[in-house]
């Protein structure tokens, strides 16, 4: 290990791999920026690339990269933490690799189809070879199958290599959700004509992975990452997550009823899916509680500096966007107005940026920190306004985003929806008040800085860490009462035993 | 439970928590499970609970209207009017209620307009698409909507914001289906969603004497397979008019930006 050099063929396969996945998450991520930009021009300039890209492809690729790289995101830190986690080299070196490959063509081609063929014949074979018209799985028929496979694939390294090693509560947790999440795919790969019942299992993937089973992925890969850069006693990270998983999976199951009130369903899902989904934001409050108690248990004394920042955006940002905001349209009441507005835009928005987006950036700083020969990364690091100001232009353009889509949302609910009967005159007379067109103009000017923050954030990656020749700080645990063994001075190497 | 002499009292251990996230996840799918069975039976096209109408439904005139016990808009079944002028049955209205879905699918619709409120935000809610005022008339509608799918740019309505439906190149046939399709998901109960929608002017929505007594409370248990949607009277009087022939009929949209 070279500290402040690139020390990638040192790295184990593993975590060879998460560099893999993180590369072309980010790559991802930057084509999510700027179809959302184009999608959002179209707004203000209808006719912008009017019959070329047509709103519906540039939203389709914007959404369809965002839940790609997000998976690419936690599939590359599950590879970052299955080796140290379960203190044994990954299992099915080979398969591990060839699934990043297929898998990367698979979506390649599948983009590429998007945006070249964007449409097909109303009958199966568009369904099964282009796209199949379902928001956020539109990924046709074929590329479903192999992302079925991808993630058997997947899951048959991260269970084997626990299986090998040592299991923790941590990895149990881990598995037992890559189990739902995967089970939870199957639920939308199939065609009927009865909409309600397509609606009814379309939510059980869209809701069910967003609102359950990512948020007890990102709170394993939480735990994990607070053991790390802080040192935080791996017990208390253990309870905290089954607390966590106990009040997530509590209110988010049920809570999928929030998407049952107006798709034919039957009426009890007013009331099971308004309470349930009333209580979702309680885990996410534990969750700020756990990560902010950890980080001053810990005096901020942290290993990396960045990946500390991301992980306590990661708890503010899910605990906001996804829990305040969510909260805030998710009653009957409400929703009766809100849904299928600007308002639900805003909401997806904050709660993807909140609750995704920062935790794989911040596992992304672990890993380079690593890649650059466990280089420090604590205070004054060299070049270190660069991961301030992108952190800072990331959010000052995601809130601004979601503050203006708010706006133009509750604008919607009421000139649209409640004083206009939801005509298609009244949508657009929504459309055309002056507060929606300034909202709109406000979510391009904070697109725009929020891409400038990527843009900076992708520099800073590359950049990060290069030429510096201070080791890694230690971050040996504050507590007395630590009960894993780590070695001081090597706390990214550190196992810690459960 | 302890470590090093610090007692951690039973509520606050890990044990504890981890029994309690397994018995709450166990639990919760289970309801979850056993709600979706029920679910599954209600929204069965043309089931008893008539929430969710057979596609036969598309023989008929559809409303929507305020129910006063409900307090909340309920799409009403009314007398026979065929979609085109042809009555179809069960089967047929399904083929082609599927082959519209299908063209929908297929045109990534969703991704511009929302479905029962569920898709992108850039153009109108198609949940009452069916039903809307902005057609004028039931006489016109048929004709309007034809119109308007062969050639979007050309007939846009954009009320000013300059946003237009590009041409999705669609087939006379596709057309015809998608219009099944939209006239079926009218007639579906969404629970009052849109609320507050004020429909196109129509004919009677009670049915002629002779046919199944229905009023407007009956009129949610209409939507399941009852005689009028089982049994519709063949030959149609007349085959549906061809569809180049709507562009002839010099009918304008109105309201054209």
């Amino acid at each position: 290990m070279k500290i402040g050099k690139i020390n990638y063929s040192e790295l184990s396969t593993a975590q060879q791999l998460s560099v893999k996945y993180f590369t072309v998450a980010m790559v991802l991520f930057l084509a999510q920026l700027v179809f959302g930009l184009i999608a959002a021009w179209q707004f203000l300039a209808p006719d912008f690339l009017f019959g070329v890209l047509d709103f519906n492809v540039n939203r389709m690729v914007h959404i369809n990269a965002m839940v790609v790289w997000m998976l690419y995101g936690f599939i590359g830190a599950i590879f970052w933490l299955v080796e140290d986690e379960s203190g044994v080299p990954l299992v099915g070196v080979w398969i591990a690799n060839a699934t990043f490959y297929v898998l990367t063509v698979a979506v390649t081609i599948v983009v590429l189809v998007y945006l070249f063929v964007q449409s097909g014949p109303g009958d199966a074979w568009t369904l099964w070879l282009i796209n199949e018209g379902r928001e956020y799985i539109e990924a046709p028929r074929w590329a479903d199958i192999g992302i079925v496979i991808c993630m058997v694939a997947f899951f048959y390294n991260v269970a084997g290599t626990f299986v090998a090693g040592r299991w923790s509560g941590i990895s149990g947790v881990l598995v037992l959700d890559l189990v739902a999440l995967a089970g939870l795919y199957l639920a939308g790969m199939f065609y009927t004509t009865n909409l309600p019942m397509d609606q009814y299992w379309w939510w059980w993937v869209i809701h069910l992975w967003v609102e359950a089973t990512w948020e007890v992925l990102v709170g394993c890969i939480m735990a994990w990452g607070l053991i790390k850069t802080l040192g935080a006693r791996r017990r208390i990270v253990t309870t905290w997550l089954y607390v966590e998983v106990a009040l997530m999976f509590g209110s988010g199951i049920l809570g999928l009823g929030h998407h049952y009130f107006w798709i034919g369903t039957p009426e009890y899902w007013l009331g099971i899916g308004g309470f349930f989904s009333a209580l979702e934001p309680v885990p996410l409050v534990a969750m700020v509680v756990h990560a902010v108690y950890d980080a001053g248990r810990h005096h901020f004394r942290s290993s990396n500096h960045p990946a500390l920042a991301w992980l306590i955006a990661h708890a503010f940002g899910n605990f906001i966007g996804a829990g305040v905001f969510g909260f805030m349209q998710t009653l009957p009441q409400i929703n009766l107005y809100t849904h299928g507005t600007q308002w639900s835009s805003s909401h997806g928005h904050l709660a993807f940026f909140g609750a995704y987006t920062t935790i794989i950036v911040a596992f992304i700083y672990l890993t380079i920190q690593r890649l650059r020969g466990d280089v420090w990364m604590s205070s004054d690091i060299q070049g270190g306004w660069r991961w301030k100001w992108s952190l800072a232009l990331l959010h000052v353009g995601m809130v601004g985003m979601s503050m203006a889509l708010l706006i133009a949302g509750y604008e919607q609910s009421f000139v649209e929806r409640a004083m206009g009967g939801s005509t298609w005159q009244a949508y657009f007379e929504g459309q055309t008040q002056p507060w929606f067109i300034q909202a709109m103009w406000w979510r391009m000017v904070f697109g725009v800085i929020m891409t400038a923050g990527l843009v900076l954030l992708l520099v800073d990656f590359v950049k990060i860490g290069a030429g510096d020749t201070r080791p890694i700080q230690a971050v040996a645990a504050s507590d007395a009462v630590e009960d894993a063994a780590q070695p001081a001075g090597a706390v990214a190497k550190a196992a810690g035993g459960g | 439970m302890s470590e090093s002499g610090i007692r951690t009292e039973w509520w606050a251990s890990e044990n504890f928590w981890r029994k309690c996230a397994i018995f709450v996840t166990g639990f919760m799918a289970l309801v979850l499970v056993l709600l979706t069975f029920h679910t599954l039976t209600v929204i069965e096209a043309g089931s008893e609970a008539g929430r969710v109408p057979a596609y036969a439904v598309i023989n008929h005139r559809i409303g929507y209207v305020m129910d006063d016990d409900k307090r909340r808009m309920v799409p009403v079944i009314g007398p026979v009017a065929p979609l085109f002028g042809e009555e179809l049955t069960e089967a047929e209205a399904m083929a082609l209620v599927d082959h519209g879905k299908l063209t929908v699918q297929a045109r990534n619709c969703m991704n511009c307009h929302t479905i029962l409120g569920n898709g992108a935000y850039y153009a109108p809610d198609l949940t009452k698409a069916w039903l809307d005022p902005g057609w004028g008339n039931e006489d016109a509608r048929e004709l309007l909507m034809t119109m308007f799918l062969k050639d979007p740019p050309t007939n846009a309505r954009t009320y000013g914001t300059g946003r237009r439906m590009p041409n999705q190149e669609l087939t006379d046939d596709e057309v015809r289906a998608v219009i099944a399709y939209l006239k079926w998901m009218s007639a579906i109960d969404t629970n009052g969603f849109p609320s507050g929608f004020k429909p196109l002017p129509q004919g009677s929505l009670t049915p002629p004497a002779a046919a199944a007594p229905q009023s407007r409370a009956g009129a949610s248990r209409a939507l399941g397979t009852s005689p009028p949607l089982a049994q519709p009277r063949r030959p149609s009087t007349k085959s549906p008019p061809p569809l180049t022939s709507a562009a002839a009929t010099g009918l304008s949209m109105r309201g054209a930006s």
